[in-house]
């Protein structure tokens, strides 16, 4: 008989699952899951367990903020944006969701065996630009040849540092109740643009992906002084993902509006023929600033000077147990639950 | 947007539950029949703006809650054979079978493609002459068109490693045998508009006229369910048993004749067994004799096995109209939609799933 070669002290944390599931990285209730009980049960110490999207750390005489992102979408180019700029814009988001100004990018590149070259140099002269227009430089890198059909195509990793030149701490353990709750534009709109690619659906108009850097309106809020608590970009899960990642740190209710939440008629479309929630459909530019109340109406109208469509949603409240409520469209309240994985479209 | 924020309009909301609790002088208990009806119930918060002796309680229109364990069985079976290309729509891949669900076979190394369409597996068939192409034929009489039109440009085009397995339903039997149940509860129904839209409501006057019971053909947004709510109360009150249209922008008397010939061509009526609720005579959809070489459970050798529903779920109590989701024992600690015990829990449109996704808590003042 074998010997045990593992350590028997420690099993798998997941029960209900033996294998990985594309839900346990769908932005839901499986991959908060997989996340609380193996990562972080494994990783755990304070800078992981504030569960922010870029960790803050203190050097000597600095604070800095570090993050990492996987970039795996299918097609790699599509309306609105391409693998390569999302690669840019989602690691410089992540720092800008710390209050950080970006400043350096590594670039990981998983490569599958036949990519044609032109469609490579395409994806980096995309990385290229985009670091470009957001100040970033992308400083150090890998790569890495899997064979073919082993890979889509063009996997991405980014990681990047950037330079927190605050004072504030922006975290979701710092949102009180009362502060309300502003988005930068419409939601949805990426998760929509890739899925009617992808699965080939055509709709009368197309719907191009929000990917784009959010630094720049940060940076424009804290220049203001606008007493930020938290912020969070919303990229799998979509805003629902967002709102129950903050309400859960920060123990409290989160009470939104849905007249109030922009959604492009074209995505409320689409999400309604497949039967979907444009509120748990990603975005890759859009973020959800939780601001003390006072600060509210400046902090909306320096956001609307960079997109007219960014809205008011909702306030923060007490509560017993953390959740998410919905003002339905008839008045009435229910609540805005995280989806188990990825959403799937309705039989009729 | 155009065609819908007309039917979502809160302060027409408010007058026609105004106008419901004017008219309302007892209690009374309704059923909606499609699980589109009770998401958008549960969605909208409609049963809140009720009177409170008027009571909704949940059809047993979800297709995906109503397939028989033992034809999820023999999906997954297929599913796992090599070779096999295994197409569904979205919401039946989560849905449990006795040990797994497709999502897990997919997992696992199996070829599991979610559709929008059953013709696209067609294409898929077209484009894959070494593999087995199987569609997993589900839904009521709403998506029995689409499938039939699958199998018969199948036979037209000689797709032979095409194949269907089949667990289409219909509505008029189910309601039949619901309220030939001795202690039925049931008083009025809204019956599902989109089921109309395809068959018509000839087949419901019957019904009515046999069991005294209201029907309203009823729509899916929420001006739609309160109007027919609405429809429904005034019959009640007024001593009507009457059959009525409630979704007349989609609806017609006699439905869509060339669906339904379509699916007369290709299928015939048999028994099917319903998940929760047991067989219902003449309640399901079969291949036509004619089209046996696209039955997949024949073409695979899986016919003829049973399959026992999970002792903890009471799904059936919950589809027939006897339990609220949330009183089921289970519902929340054992179940939930990670962890479903029965396909209520699965669908967006269960009810058990509904109740989890949006009443979990009751709101904040």
């Amino acid at each position: 008989m074998n010997p045990l070669n593992f350590n028997a002290t420690c099993p798998v944390p997941l029960t209900q699952y033996p294998h990985v599931l594309l839900a346990h990285g769908g932005g839901g209730r499986l991959m908060h899951q997989l996340i609380s009980r193996l990562f972080l049960a494994a990783f755990s110490n304070p800078l992981l367990d504030t569960r922010h999207d870029a960790a803050v750390v203190e050097l000597p005489g600095r604070r800095m903020a570090f993050t990492t992102d996987s970039f795996v979408v299918r097609p790699l180019f599509f309306p609105g944006g391409d693998i390569g700029s999302m690669a840019v814009h989602g690691t410089v988001n992540d720092l800008a969701m710390a209050g950080a100004r970006p400043l350096y990018l590594s670039s990981a590149f998983i490569l599958e065996e036949g990519l044609p070259m032109e469609t490579l140099w395409r994806v980096v002269c995309s990385m290229r630009d985009a670091a470009r227009r957001c100040g970033v430089q992308i400083i150090t890198g890998d790569t890495k040849v899997v064979d073919h059909g082993k890979g889509d195509g063009v996997f991405i990793n980014t990681a990047g540092v950037g330079v927190v030149e605050h004072a504030l701490d922006i975290a979701p353990a710092r949102v009180r109740s009362g502060d309300v709750i502003l988005v930068n534009g419409d939601v949805g709109r990426h998760g929509m643009a890739i899925m009617a690619v992808r699965e080939g659906l055509a709709f009368d108009s197309q719907i191009a992906s929000d990917s784009a850097p959010v630094h720049e309106t940060v940076r424009a809020l804290l220049e203001a002084g606008i007493e930020i608590h938290c912020l969070r970009d919303l990229t799998r899960g979509g805003l629902t993902s967002a709102l129950h990642e903050i309400a859960e740190g920060a123990r409290l209710t989160v009470q939104v509006e849905e007249k109030l939440i922009p959604v492009r008629e074209e995505v409320h479309a689409a999400c309604e023929i497949l039967g979907l929630d444009p509120f748990q459909s990603a975005c890759e530019g859009r973020f959800a600033a939780f601001v003390a109340p006072a600060d509210a109406p400046r902090a909306l109208a320096l956001m609307r000077t960079r997109n007219p469509e960014a809205a008011r949603i909702g306030h923060v409240a007490p509560a017993a147990a953390p959740t998410v409520l919905l003002k339905s469209a008839v008045g009435t309240w229910r609540l805005l639950d995280l989806a188990s994985g990825e959403q799937l479209p309705r039989i009729c | 947007m155009k065609f819908l924020d007309e039917y979502r309009d809160a302060d027409l909301a408010r007058q026609l539950a105004r106008e419901i609790h004017r008219v309302t002088t007892r209690p009374w208990t309704l059923m909606e029949i499609c699980g589109g009806q009770t998401h958008a119930i549960v969605k909208f918060g409609l049963d809140e703006l009720l009177p409170p002796g008027l009571t909704l309680i949940h059809g047993p229109g979800c297709p995906v809650c109503v397939t028989p364990l033992e034809i999820i069985d023999q999906a997954l079976e297929i599913a796992t054979r090599p070779g096999v290309i295994f197409t569904s729509f979205g919401d039946m891949l989560r849905v449990p079978g006795s040990r797994t669900d497709l999502l897990s076979v997919k997992a696992g190394g199996g070829d599991v493609r979610m559709l929008y369409s059953p013709l696209d597996a067609l294409k898929i068939a077209a484009e894959n002459p070494g593999r087995e192409v199987v569609f997993f034929g589900v839904g009521f009489e709403t998506t029995a068109p689409a499938t039939a039109m699958a199998v018969y440009q199948a036979a037209q085009k000689r797709l032979a490693n095409f194949s269907l397995l089949v667990s289409h339903v219909l509505v008029p039997p189910a309601m039949s045998a619901l309220l030939a149940v001795p202690d039925c509860r049931i008083q009025g129904f809204l019956a599902a508009g989109h089921v109309c839209a395809v068959m018509g409501y000839e087949e419901y006057f019957p019904v009515a006229q046999q069991y005294r019971v209201p029907i309203v053909v009823t729509g899916f947004e929420p001006l739609d369910i309160l109007q027919g709510v609405l429809m429904t109360v005034r019959q009640l009150e007024s001593g009507r048993a009457e059959v009525e249209n409630q979704y007349t922008r989609a609806v017609r008397r006699a439905g869509n004749l060339p669906a339904q010939a379509l699916v007369g061509k290709v299928f015939e009526v048999v028994p099917r067994k319903w998940r929760g609720i047991g067989e219902i005579p003449a309640s399901g959809l079969g291949l036509r004799a004619a089209y046996a070489a696209f039955d997949a459970a024949k073409k695979f050798g899986l016919t003829g096995r049973r399959v026992d529903e999970f002792p903890d779920c009471q799904s059936g109590q919950v589809l027939q109209g006897r339990l609220k989701p949330h009183e089921c024992p289970a519902f929340g600690n054992l179940c939930h939609p990670e962890h479903p015990l029965g396909a209520t829990m699965v669908s967006s449109e269960g009810a058990c799933a509904a109740y989890y996704r949006y009443r979990r808590l009751q709101p904040a003042a």
